[in-house]
């Protein structure tokens, strides 16, 4: 208990740290997932194949890696941004990738009719996509965007390791200041489970709301 | 064009003609954004003889090759060890007896609810374990949770009439669960469980980050190296496809089962997931 009480300013800093970047990640990633997503039901076939290979190559690639390229990897093109954008920008291009899958199976499961129906009473493209179509895929794509942003939350613990401040990070601090090693670990625990378990209370009263009822 | 879509209807003439428009525009983007990246490339000398000598190195080249074995490796233990503890926990999760299901239970929501390294560097850190084992047992820990939940979906998922012919035929729950259930369940699950290990593959890099000697730390290791003028970049663009090529060739394996599965007269009783990773939300219950 001590190891929280001495050093609670240390741990809402590290707290702090994890809610800034999963909220600025997953503002970028659900961004970026519309963006891509739009580009993947497009009729524009060169659209649909950046699309395509978007989601194909980061679905495919290590996060380690990507936070290992775009870290150490951007500074040598002279793009010099503060580590915490660096992070920010390698969680949420990563996650956009698994955004945009679960954005594109809500669209899909919109059956066919609908747009038709909403055609043939003389909508436009635009009145049909936000008046039919999208209201109907974000009921249903509610659980599996929540489950995304939860594993993003936990994915940033690896920025803690590339140095941005970060509830993991804490552990170093502590450990040279000789507390008990075990015990901060378990603080560090409760807290990513207060991150988690947030977001997921959150999209279970969204779903509640809004989801489809089953 | 695809006509499974409620965006918009079959284009005609002149919809087809304003999309190829806009297909060469967007090509051109896309090539320009291509050719931008090339040319910072060239232009910070990423592609000079110096950068790229050292990969015509024996000794680099063996480096390499043993880092990736070390990855294969890590992730040889993890797979079968988290298909092992998944098996165990989701047993207790389907148990009749309840506190043996609790147990399981709270297992299980805790270890999905952790980040992976997490629990990797407490296992380095706190218990002061060679990277190698805490590496593993993280990513065990993880992914057996997530296949215990798996399981557990798969089996749940197998049409109740199964289960109920198979007991008026005077089966034990035992047997219930071996002969009926279960080969049912792991048919339908066979894609989500390569999934799964996909997502263990890519995981296995985050023993670079408590220095296990794997791929990434190989990489590293030639990337910091003077006196070949830091080749980082070539040593990312080595890397990178290795890494993601060996994930897309077990994803489309997943794909490819998944697939099969759905084709297959033995999954009739049960509806074959799709080939995506465990995404069931911790602590969100016995929801679908």
């Amino acid at each position: 208990m001590n190891v929280l009480l001495d050093n609670l300013s240390l741990y809402a800093e590290g707290l702090l740290g994890t809610i800034e970047l999963t909220v600025y990640g997953s503002l970028l990633a659900l961004v970026l997932g519309f963006v891509m997503a739009s580009f993947r039901v497009a009729p524009v076939g060169s659209l649909r194949v950046f699309g395509t290979v978007w989601v194909t190559v980061l679905r495919n690639t290590p996060l380690t890696l990507l936070f290992f390229a775009v870290m150490l990897g951007l500074p040598r093109f002279g793009i010099v941004l503060p580590f915490e954008l660096f992070a920010v920008l390698a969680l949420g291009c990563y996650t956009s990738a698994f955004i945009c899958e679960a954005l594109r199976a809500g669209i899909n499961t919109v059956p066919t009719g609908q747009g038709e129906a909403a055609r043939s009473l003389g909508m436009t493209f635009v009145q049909t996509l936000g008046g039919v179509v999208l209201p109907q895929a974000f009921r249903s794509v509610i659980p599996p965007v929540g489950s995304t942003l939860i594993a993003l939350a936990k994915n940033s613990a690896i920025a803690g390791a590339f140095s941005v401040t970060e509830l993991l990070g804490t552990y170093k601090t502590l450990n040279e200041l000789g507390y008990s090693i075990i015990w901060s670990f378990v603080w560090i625990a409760v807290g990513y489970l207060i991150v988690t378990l947030t977001i997921s209370a959150i999209f279970n009263l969204l779903e509640k709301r809004w989801g489809v009822a089953r | 064009m695809t006509t499974g879509t409620a965006l918009y209807d079959i284009p005609g003439p002149l919809a087809r003609r304003r999309h190829r428009l806009y297909g060469v525009l967007a090509t051109v983007v896309i090539l320009g954004i291509v050719a931008w990246a090339l040319y910072l490339l060239f232009d910070t000398g990423q592609f000079t003889a110096a950068k790229w000598s050292p990969f015509a190195y024996e000794g680099i080249q063996e480096m390499l090759l043993r880092g990736l074995g070390n990855t294969l490796k890590a992730f040889a233990y993890a797979a079968v060890l988290s298909l092992a503890l998944g098996g165990v926990l989701a047993c207790g999760r389907l148990s009749v007896h309840r506190p043996l299901r609790w147990a399981a239970t709270v297992v299980v929501e805790f270890f999905r609810a952790m980040p992976v390294l997490v629990m990797i560097f407490f296992v380095f850190v706190a218990l002061k374990v060679q990277p190698l084992p805490a590496l593993v047992t993280g990513l065990t820990l993880y992914n057996g949770s997530v296949l215990a939940e798996v399981f557990r979906t798969g089996v749940n998922s197998v049409e109740r009439g199964q289960r109920e012919a198979a007991y008026s035929l005077g089966m034990h729950k035992t047997q219930v669960m071996t002969y009926v259930l279960v080969p049912q369940a792991l048919r339908a699950m066979l894609p989500t469980i390569i999934s799964q290990l996909v997502v263990a593959l890519k995981d296995t890099s985050l023993g670079f980050l408590i220095t296990y000697e794997e791929f990434l730390h190989a990489g590293k290791l030639i990337a910091g190296n003077l006196d070949y003028d830091l080749p980082f970049i070539p040593v990312v663009m080595i890397i990178s496809p290795v890494y993601i090529g060996m994930c897309m060739l077990l994803s489309w394996f997943a794909n490819w089962v998944a697939k099969r599965q759905r084709r297959s007269p033995k999954t009739e009783a049960v509806e074959v997931a799709p080939p995506e990773p465990g995404t069931l939300m911790p602590g969100a219950g016995t929801h679908p």
